[in-house]
């Protein structure tokens, strides 16, 4: 069926209309259905080891965020710090999977973060709004590549895309896409490129399936609902539409994409529907920090104090995690 | 016409100033001294009383906070709002004691009185447990006693309402929040008493109420890493519940703070005098410098 939806990835993208052909060909979302399956999901219960793996996974797949306007250096290197060692207690803890900071510090979480493995992302293109001119948005994902960003944190251009304007979308993030590239002194390849959503501006989930397909088409590593900037962050409904969009979107092209809720996300009560979510909808393909991916902030402490407490049997506290 | 039914009241946790069920679904009858049940009463869990301490602990910087003054009027509050239901808490004292009337609404009325004293005591501890120090130096230095934090108190089983309020307005008064365990005899008067608590213009969070089984729910406040003291006064040797030791034992892991339980149920109608409140206060000294 996916394989119907899409016959000729080359065609679809073609030209303006008959992009428009596709996304608007593609079947609508049944929003009470979605909604009672994300909330049917969301009460299963996952307990003793089943919770401990679980907890593992959730900590390696977030993405350890900090975008503030106040950030500083110094700020940065003590969440990287975190990052490497996310509870010095229990030397076993798994590490977050990346870091995730504005373009101009990432230099600063490179040089903090060494060879261990934590990769450095950085959003770009006049995040969060996306309004500035496209030369704009292209420099500013060059200087993050240039400084060593192992992953970019695009967003669309959503005024475009809900005039109906989606060739503009798809030429940016192919635009992009293509700024992600290092040069061959930097060792060749290409940072990841997740692609936000901002699904709290798209207003409907018909039109969260069709911006999936759309970055899916232009050549999005990843797909991320939200930048956390506005008022509706990533939800369980949305997360799931976009799950079966990456589900798909492999069926049809061979293509594995991965997909990042982010925003709101704090407790461990929450990281374990998203983990249920994802195995319920596309399966353990995507159970792994390269295809699934949690950015959040604060949710590390409480998967921390959760960790604790499955260690020892005692209730722990913010006393015994960072103050962040 | 058909005969009216009367209408029962659910008895709910009290937590972060909203009335939730236990999150185990729990119930269990609670009976008076006879063995006859009286009402169902939530049996809450170890989630609960997490649940209870993350609501403490985020009520704790506005209450400790809050001028003394503020704090004796909101408890000069709570004597308010429980003088008005005098009757009512007569009745289910009474109920719950096994006593007759007249003592019930003795204990009422002490419990009232109570409150009084410990809104007048707010803003005067500070100086009778601190003041200034003389010091050989040119500085001025003062000791003022702080409140220590989230308090779990495992409060009197027999002495429902006066017991309740001779164990919780010493912790709250000095702007500690507390966690209390109601067991026995004190399990329906503390809930019907939190409805008091939640119109007194008391923070949600500050006090938070649950029932259960104590040997169930009182480990888990005791080994709790973000609980900074504990009251035992509700575990009696003769309560039948965790040993007062045993709970101790678990409190030592981060040094809370612990009140020891009597040989015996405390009298709570003399004079309690400021030993509570001083249990659960930490003395801060403060050194500045004098001079030009």
């Amino acid at each position: 069926m996916p394989s119907a939806i899409l016959a000729d990835p080359a065609e679809v993208t073609s030209s303006e209309a008959a992009l428009r052909r596709f996304l608007h060909g593609l079947p609508g979302v049944d929003r009470v259905g979605t909604e009672a399956r994300a909330a049917m999901l969301a009460t299963r219960s996952i307990k003793t080891d089943a919770k401990v793996a679980a907890i593992d996974l959730a900590i390696r797949m977030i993405d350890l965020t900090t975008l503030e306007g106040a950030d500083t250096p110094g700020k940065v290197r003590s969440l990287c710090a975190k990052a490497l060692h996310p509870d010095p207690g229990a030397p076993d803890t798994p590490r977050p999977a990346a870091i995730c900071v504005y373009g101009d510090l990432v230099a600063e979480a490179k040089a903090a973060l060494g060879d261990f493995g934590v990769h450095v992302a950085a959003v770009a293109t006049a995040f969060p709004s996306g309004r500035a001119s496209l030369d704009v948005k292209l420099a500013d994902v060059a200087y993050a590549v240039a400084a060593g960003a192992d992953e970019i944190d695009m967003v669309i251009d959503r005024g475009a895309f809900l005039a109906g304007r989606y060739r503009d979308v798809f030429d940016e993030i192919v635009a992009v896409k293509a700024a992600c590239a290092r040069g061959e002194a930097a060792g060749g390849g290409s940072a990841h490129l997740k692609v936000i959503l901002e699904t709290g501006e798209l207003s409907t989930y018909d039109n969260v399936r069709r911006a999936s397909w759309l970055a899916m088409l232009a050549g999005a590593d990843f797909i991320k609902t939200s930048t956390g900037k506005v008022a509706v962050n990533a939800t369980l409904p949305v997360t799931l539409v976009m799950l079966q969009a990456v589900r798909d979107f492999r069926e049809a092209t061979g293509r594995q994409v991965g997909v990042k809720p982010a925003g709101g996300i704090r407790t461990t009560k929450d990281a374990m529907k998203y983990l249920v979510l994802v195995n319920e909808t596309v399966g353990s393909d995507w159970l792994d920090p390269d295809w699934f991916r949690l950015g959040a902030s604060s949710l590390l402490n409480d998967l921390l104090m959760q960790r604790q407490k499955l260690a020892t049997g005692r209730y722990s506290g913010p006393d015994y995690v960072t103050v962040d | 016409m058909s005969e009216r039914l009367e209408v029962l009241k659910t008895y709910k946790l009290y937590v972060g100033g909203k009335f939730p069920r236990s999150e185990s679904g729990r119930v269990y009858a609670v009976t008076d001294s006879k063995g006859r049940t009286l009402a169902n009463a939530p049996r809450g869990s170890r989630k609960d009383a997490r649940d209870a301490v993350v609501a403490a602990r985020k009520a704790f910087p506005g209450w400790s906070g809050a001028t003394a003054y503020n704090r004796g009027q909101i408890l000069y509050r709570i004597a308010e709002m429980l003088e008005g239901r005098r009757e009512q808490f007569a009745t289910e004292v009474a109920a719950a004691e096994g006593v007759n009337r007249t003592r019930a609404l003795a204990a009422v009325d002490a419990a009232v009185d109570r409150w009084v004293w410990y809104a007048g005591w707010t803003d005067k501890l500070a100086q009778v447990a601190g003041g200034a120090n003389p010091v050989a130096g040119p500085f001025a230095n003062w000791s003022t006693p702080e409140p220590t934090g989230v308090v779990a108190v495992i409060a009197s089983q027999r002495s429902s309402l006066l017991g309740l309020t001779g164990a919780v307005a010493p912790v709250i008064a000095t702007g500690n929040t507390a966690v209390v365990l109601a067991a026995g005899a004190s399990a329906l008067p503390a809930l019907s008493f939190a409805e008091v608590l939640a119109v007194s213009d008391l923070p949600g969070g500050v006090v938070n109420i649950l029932t259960g089984h104590p040997a169930e729910i009182a480990p888990t406040l005791a080994s709790h890493q973000d609980v900074n003291a504990i009251d035992l006064t509700g575990v009696a040797p003769d309560a039948g519940v965790a040993s007062a030791r045993d709970l101790e034992i678990a409190a030592a892991d981060n040094l809370k703070r612990v009140l020891r339980p009597g040989p015996k149920e405390p009298d709570w109608t003399a004079d309690p005098g400021t030993a509570r409140m001083l249990a659960f206060t930490e003395t801060r000294t403060v050194w500045h410098p004098t001079g030009h």
